[in-house]
C-alpha cells in the first residue's frame, strides 16, 4: 500500500475525522474546535496541491475498497475530479473562516461545524468517485449532512425549508439509486471512464439506456436545481449565510451539476449522448432553467432569494456547456463550475455581511450600502459584474467559451439563450449596484451593529469575500496562465475528446 | 477446546439465570457477568466457524438420532454474532436502566431468553428447535409485561397466545415429518424428504407458524402493542432479536430442509406478504404518534423486506449470484438487528428524559441528549437504507438481482418503502432542532447512551463499509 493508493481516501478523511471529533466537543471549547477545523482545512489544501501536481503529470491515484463482491468503493483522481476537489477545498477553507466569525456566540456550534465538515467530505467524495456506486453513496451522505445545516436555526421557517429540501433531495436520491441499479444490472459495474463506457453497448438495450439517462438526470437534476426540480433551493435560504454560500457555490447544486457532467462524459460518452439526442434534451432543459431562473430572480426583493434564483439560472450553464457537442463548449461548462463557485460564494458572503452589520435583507433596503460598507460592496460588485459576464471577471470567460462553443457546433439558439440570460442578469444585478453606490443612505439602518475595529466588520467576515472576489477577478484576468481554472478545463476537454 | 464453546453459548446464560434467581440482591452484577461470558463464548463460536468451518457437538455422548446435537455453520454463526453483540449492549444498558426492584425480575427472564435464542441458532434438530422456540416466546412475553401496566399485560398476553399458536403449528409440522420419515436432525430430514402432500403440509404448518412469530403482514397485529409497551431494553431485544430468530428459522428450513419441495408460488406468496408489510408497516409508522410505536411498526416493515428475499432466492439459479443474494439478505437482517436495537435503546433514553415519547413534543429532550439523538439518527439511516449503512449495500445487491431477473416490481416496492422510511425517521429527527440553546455535552449517561450509539455505528458504518467478512463466513455452509 503506497501513499498514492491512499491519497484520495486521505483527502476525504482530512475533513471527515475533524468533523467526527468536533461532534464530541463541548459547546464552549471553541478554541479546540477552531484548531480542528483549521487543521483539517489546511491539511486538505496541502494534500490537494500534491494531487494537482501528480494528476497534471499523469500520475494515477486510486483508492479501492471492496464493500461486497462486485461492489467496490472507488476514489480516483482524474482531471475533472481534481478541478472540483480543488474548488471545494479552497472554498471550504474560506467558508470555515467566515463561519467561525459569523456564528460567534451562537448556540449549537459543535453540531454545526461537525455537519459542516461531513458535508465537505461528502462533496470531495463525490468529486473523487470513480464509479457510479461510490457517487451514489457520497451523494446521499451529502443530503444527510446538509439537512441539519439547513435546519440549524430551529425556527419554524428553518424546519419548513429543511423539510422541503429533504423531500426534494430524498426523491432525487431515490431516482438516482434506481437509475444506478438499473444501469448496473444491464451493463455491470459502472466505472467512470474518459470517453464513456456505453459507446460499445449492444443495440437492443439502447432504449433502456436512454430511459435510464432520464432517470439519472431526474435524480441529479434535483440537486442541480433544474426546472422543474428547483423548488427546494429558494426555500433552503433560511440556512445561516455560510451554509447558503457553501450550498450554492460548492456543495449541493454543484454536486448535481458535476454528476451531470460525469454521467454525460464518463458513463454515456459524449458521442453516444449526442447521437441519441440526449444532449439536445439536456440543452433544452438547461436553457429553460437559465431563462426561468433569471426571470424569477428579477421579481425577488429578498436579496438571498434573488441570489438563489440566480443560482438556479447560473448553475445550468454547466449543464448547457455539457450539452453542446464540442470541446470548446465543454471548456466553458466545466470552467463555470469553478467560476460560478467563486462569484456566488462572494455574493452570499456579502449578503451575510449586510444582514449582520446593517440588518439589510432586502434589495429595497440597500440604498447607500456602498459608502457604509465599501469593502463588502466592492466584493459584491465584482461578483455581480462577473455573473452578468462583464470582462475581465471570470464569468465573462465562461460565457465567451460557451458562446464560441455553441457557434462552433452550429447551435445558434444557444447564443440567443446566452444573450437573453446576460441581459436578464444585468437587469437584476445592476439595480442593486445602482442602489448601493449611487443612492443616498437612509437615516437609520434596519438593525445596525457597529463594529469597533478599523474596518466595517470583523476580519473573519471581511476577508473571505474580499479574497474570493479577488480570485474571481484574477481567474478572468489571468485566464491563460498555467494552473488557472480555464487551463485546467482545457486539459479536461482535451482528455475527454482527444482520444 | 473450541468445540466446547458451542454448548457454553447455551448453558452459560442458563447458569446465569439460575444464579440471579438464587441471589436476587446481586442480580445486576451476576447478570452482567453472565452476559459478558455468554457473548464471549458465542463470539468465539463465530470465530471458530470463520476459521475452521462447520462446528458440531453431540451432547451427552449420544449420537444422531438420539442425543441433543448443536451445530454452527456460517448462517447460524452470523446471526449468533449479531444477536450476542446486541444482547450484550442491551445488558449493559439494562444495568443502568432498571432500578433494584425491576432488575430482580428482569435478569432471570432475560438470561433465559438469551439462552433460548442461542439454542435456536445452534440447535441441529427440529424438535430441539421447537423447545427453544417455545422458551423464547414465553420468556419474551413475560419480559414484555415487565412494566405491569394494563396495556403492557394485555398486549403481551396476546403476544403469548399468538406465540403459542405459532409454535403449536410448527410442532404439528415437526410431528408430521417425524411420523413420515422417522428422523428429526436437519441434515437427515433434508436427505429423506421428498415432494408430496406430507412434506407440503409440514412446510405450510412450520413456515406458517414461523411467519406468525416473525409478524409478517397480515399476522403482525400483535407486534406493535407488545413491542411499544415493553421497557426499552426489552423492546430492543424483542424487535431486534426475537422476531429475527423466527425469520432465521424460516430461512434455515427453506434453504436446508424444504429445498427439494419448494415451489415458486409459495415463494411469491411470502414475497407479496412482505411487500404488503413494507408498505403498510411504513405507512403506520409514519402515522404513529409515539416514538416506540413508530419503531415497532418500522419493525413490521423491515421484516417485510426480509421476506421479499424468498421470491428472489427462488428465481435465482444456484451459483455465485444466489450466494451473493443470500449474503445480502443476511446482511439486511443483521443490520436491522443492530439498528433497531440501537433505535429502541436511544428512544428509551429520550422517553426517560422527557417523561413521555410523543413525537410532536420531543423538541427539548432530543436536544438535551446529543448522543441518543445521534444514535437515533445513525440507526435511522440504516432503517431507511441510506449509505453508508449495511442496509444500503444489502438493498443494492437485492435490487440489482431483481433487475437482472426482470422482476422490477420489487424495486418499486422497496423504493416506496425507503421513501416512507425516510419520511418517518426524519419526522423524529426534525424534532432535534428547536431554538432552545442547551449546554452541549455529547454523552450524559455513558452506560445507557454508549450502547445505543455503538449499535447505531455498527449498523451504519461497520456493516456498510466492512461487510466483506460476512460473505466469507457464509461460505461455511452446513448442508448445502
Amino acid at each position: 500500500m503506497s501513499f498514492d493508493t491512499w491519497l484520495p481516501a486521505a483527502i476525504v478523511l482530512s475533513s471527515m475525522i475533524p468533523g467526527m471529533l468536533i461532534f464530541l466537543l463541548r459547546e464552549e471549547s471553541h478554541r479546540l474546535r477552531t484548531l480542528l477545523n483549521m487543521t483539517g482545512a489546511l491539511v486538505k489544501v496541502g494534500l490537494v496541491i500534491w494531487m494537482i501536481g501528480g494528476v497534471y503529470d499523469g500520475q494515477n491515484y486510486e483508492t479501492r475498497w471492496t464493500l461486497a463482491p462486485g461492489l467496490d468503493l472507488v476514489l480516483r483522481a482524474d482531471a475533472l475530479s481534481v478541478l472540483f476537489v480543488a474548488l471545494s477545498t479552497l472554498l471550504w477553507l474560506v467558508t470555515t473562516i467566515y463561519a467561525i466569525g459569523y456564528l460567534e456566540h451562537s448556540p449549537n456550534r459543535s453540531r454545526f461545524f461537525g455537519f459542516f465538515s461531513v458535508c465537505v467530505s461528502a462533496t470531495v467524495g463525490i468529486a473523487l468517485s470513480g464509479n457510479l456506486l461510490t457517487f451514489v453513496i457520497f451523494y446521499e451522505i451529502l443530503t444527510l449532512a446538509t439537512y441539519p445545516l439547513v435546519a440549524h436555526r430551529g425556527t419554524p421557517d428553518a424546519a419548513h425549508g429543511a423539510k422541503v429540501y429533504l423531500a426534494y433531495t430524498m426523491g432525487g436520491g431515490a431516482l438516482l439509486l434506481v437509475g444506478a441499479i438499473w444501469l448496473q444490472a444491464l451493463v455491470g459495474p459502472v466505472e467512470f471512464t474518459q470517453g464513456g463506457i456505453l459507446g460499445v453497448s449492444p443495440e437492443e438495450i439502447r432504449v433502456e439506456l436512454i430511459l435510464i439517462f432520464f432517470v439519472l438526470l431526474g435524480g441529479l437534476g434535483v440537486k442541480a436545481a433544474l426546472v422543474p426540480l428547483h423548488g427546494w433551493l429558494p426555500q433552503a435560504m433560511v440556512a445561516p449565510a455560510p451554509v447558503s454560500a457553501l450550498l450554492h457555490a460548492v456543495a449541493v447544486v454543484k454536486a448535481g451539476a458535476f454528476g451531470i457532467v460525469r454521467v454525460v462524459y464518463d458513463v454515456y460518452g459524449v458521442e453516444f449522448a449526442y447521437a441519441n439526442g440526449l444532449l439536445l434534451a439536456l440543452g433544452i432543459l438547461a436553457s429553460v432553467t437559465i431563462i426561468y431562473g433569471s426571470l424569477m430572480a428579477l421579481t425577488q426583493d429578498s436579496l438571498k432569494k434573488r441570489l438563489a434564483y440566480s443560482t438556479v439560472s447560473q448553475v445550468s450553464y454547466i449543464a448547457l456547456g455539457t450539452s453542446i457537442f464540442g470541446p470548446i463548449a465543454t471548456i466553458g461548462g466545466v470552467v463555470h463550475l469553478v467560476h460560478q463557485g467563486l462569484m456566488k460564494i462572494t455574493l452570499f458572503f456579502c449578503a451575510g455581511n449586510y444582514a449582520e452589520t446593517l440588518g439589510v435583507n432586502k434589495v429595497s433596503e440597500m440604498d447607500g450600502v456602498g459608502r457604509r460598507m465599501p469593502w463588502t460592496s466592492l466584493a459584491f460588485t465584482v461578483g455581480a459584474l462577473g455573473m452578468i459576464g462583464v470582462p475581465p471577471v471570470a464569468g465573462f470567460v465562461s460565457k465567451w467559451y460557451l458562446g464560441l462553443g455553441a457557434a462552433d457546433a452550429g447551435s445558434n439558439w444557444v447564443i440567443a439563450v446566452l444573450i437573453a440570460s446576460s441581459l436578464l442578469n444585468a437587469a437584476y444585478f445592476l439595480p442593486i449596484l445602482h442602489r448601493a453606490w449611487f443612492r443616498p443612505a437612509p437615516k437609520q439602518w434596519p438593525q445596525e451593529h457597529r463594529h469597533p475595529g478599523r474596518f466595517e466588520i470583523a476580519g473573519a467576515l471581511l476577508w473571505p469575500p474580499v479574497i474570493t472576489a479577488a480570485l474571481a477577478l484574477s481567474a478572468g484576468l489571468f485566464a491563460a496562465a498555467p494552473f488557472t481554472p480555464l487551463e485546467w478545463a482545457s486539459l479536461i476537454a482535451e482528455r475527454e475528446y482527444g482520444r | 477446546m473450541m468445540i466446547d464453546a458451542l454448548p457454553l453459548a447455551v448453558t452459560l446464560p442458563l447458569i446465569g439465570a439460575f444464579a440471579v434467581t438464587v441471589s436476587p440482591l446481586h442480580a445486576r452484577g451476576l447478570g452482567l457477568m453472565a452476559a459478558v461470558l455468554t457473548a464471549a463464548s458465542a463470539l468465539s463460536v463465530t470465530a471458530a466457524v470463520w476459521s475452521d468451518g462447520v462446528l458440531r457437538a453431540d451432547l451427552g455422548g449420544w449420537g444422531v438420532p438420539l442425543g441433543i446435537a448443536l451445530e454452527a455453520d456460517g448462517l447460524s454463526a452470523a446471526f449468533l454474532a449479531m444477536a450476542n453483540v446486541v444482547a450484550l449492549a442491551v445488558s449493559v444498558y439494562a444495568g443502568g436502566y432498571f432500578k433494584q426492584e425491576s432488575a430482580r425480575h428482569f435478569w432471570p427472564l432475560w438470561l433465559l431468553l438469551w439462552s433460548a435464542l442461542n439454542g435456536l441458532f445452534l440447535a441441529a434438530d427440529l424438535f430441539n428447535l421447537y423447545v427453544t422456540l417455545e422458551l423464547l416466546g414465553i420468556s419474551a412475553a413475560a419480559l414484555g409485561a415487565l412494566t405491569g401496566t394494563r396495556e403492557a399485560v394485555a398486549a403481551n398476553l396476546r403476544y403469548l397466545l399468538v406465540g403459542l399458536l405459532g409454535s403449536m403449528s410448527y410442532l404439528l409440522g415437526v410431528a408430521l415429518i417425524y411420523a413420515a420419515y422417522g428422523v428429526l436432525d436437519i441434515g437427515l430430514v433434508a436427505e429423506a424428504i421428498e415432494p408430496g402432500p406430507v412434506a407440503w403440509t409440514a412446510m405450510t404448518l412450520m413456515i406458517g407458524g414461523l411467519i406468525l412469530k416473525a409478524a409478517l403482514f397480515p399476522m403482525h397485529f400483535w407486534l406493535p402493542p407488545a413491542h411499544a409497551n415493553a421497557p426499552a431494553p426489552v423492546s430492543a431485544a424483542l424487535s431486534a432479536l426475537v422476531v429475527k430468530a423466527a425469520f432465521y428459522l424460516a430461512l434455515r428450513l427453506w434453504l436446508d430442509v424444504f429445498a427439494p419441495v419448494l415451489n415458486e408460488a409459495a415463494a411469491n406468496l411470502l414475497g407479496i406478504l412482505g411487500a404488503a408489510a413494507v408498505v403498510w408497516g411504513s405507512w403506520r409508522a409514519l402515522r404513529a404518534e409515539r416514538l416506540k410505536l413508530l419503531a415497532a411498526y418500522s419493525t413490521v416493515a423491515q421484516m417485510g423486506y426480509l421476506f421479499i428475499a424468498f421470491p428472489l432466492l427462488a428465481a435465482t439459479p444456484p451459483g455465485l449470484a444466489r450466494d451473493n443474494l443470500l449474503a445480502a439478505v443476511v446482511l439486511l437482517a443483521l443490520t436491522h438487528g443492530f439498528a433497531k436495537a440501537g433505535f429502541f435503546l436511544a428512544a428509551g433514553m429520550v422517553q426517560k428524559t422527557a417523561g413521555h415519547d410523543r413525537i410532536d413534543d420531543l423538541g427539548g429532550a432530543a436536544q438535551a441528549l446529543p448522543a441518543a439523538t445521534f444514535a437515533i439518527g445513525l440507526a435511522g439511516v440504516a432503517l431507511i437504507g441510506l449509505p453508508p449503512s449495511g442496509t444500503f449495500l444489502a438493498k443494492w445487491v437485492m435490487l440489482e438481482q431483481a433487475m437482472i431477473l426482470g422482476l422490477w416490481w420489487w424495486l418499486i416496492v422497496m423504493m416506496v418503502g425507503t421513501l416512507l422510511a425516510a419520511a418517518y425517521i426524519f419526522r423524529v429527527l426534525s424534532r432535534a432542532f428547536n431554538r432552545e440553546p442547551t449546554p452541549y455535552r455529547f454523552v450524559n449517561d455513558a452506560r445507557t447512551e454508549l450502547p445505543a450509539l455503538l449499535l447505531g455505528l455498527i449498523a451504519t458504518f461497520g456493516l456498510g463499509i466492512a461487510a466483506q467478512p460476512l460473505w466469507v463466513l457464509l461460505e461455511q455452509g452446513a448442508f448445502g
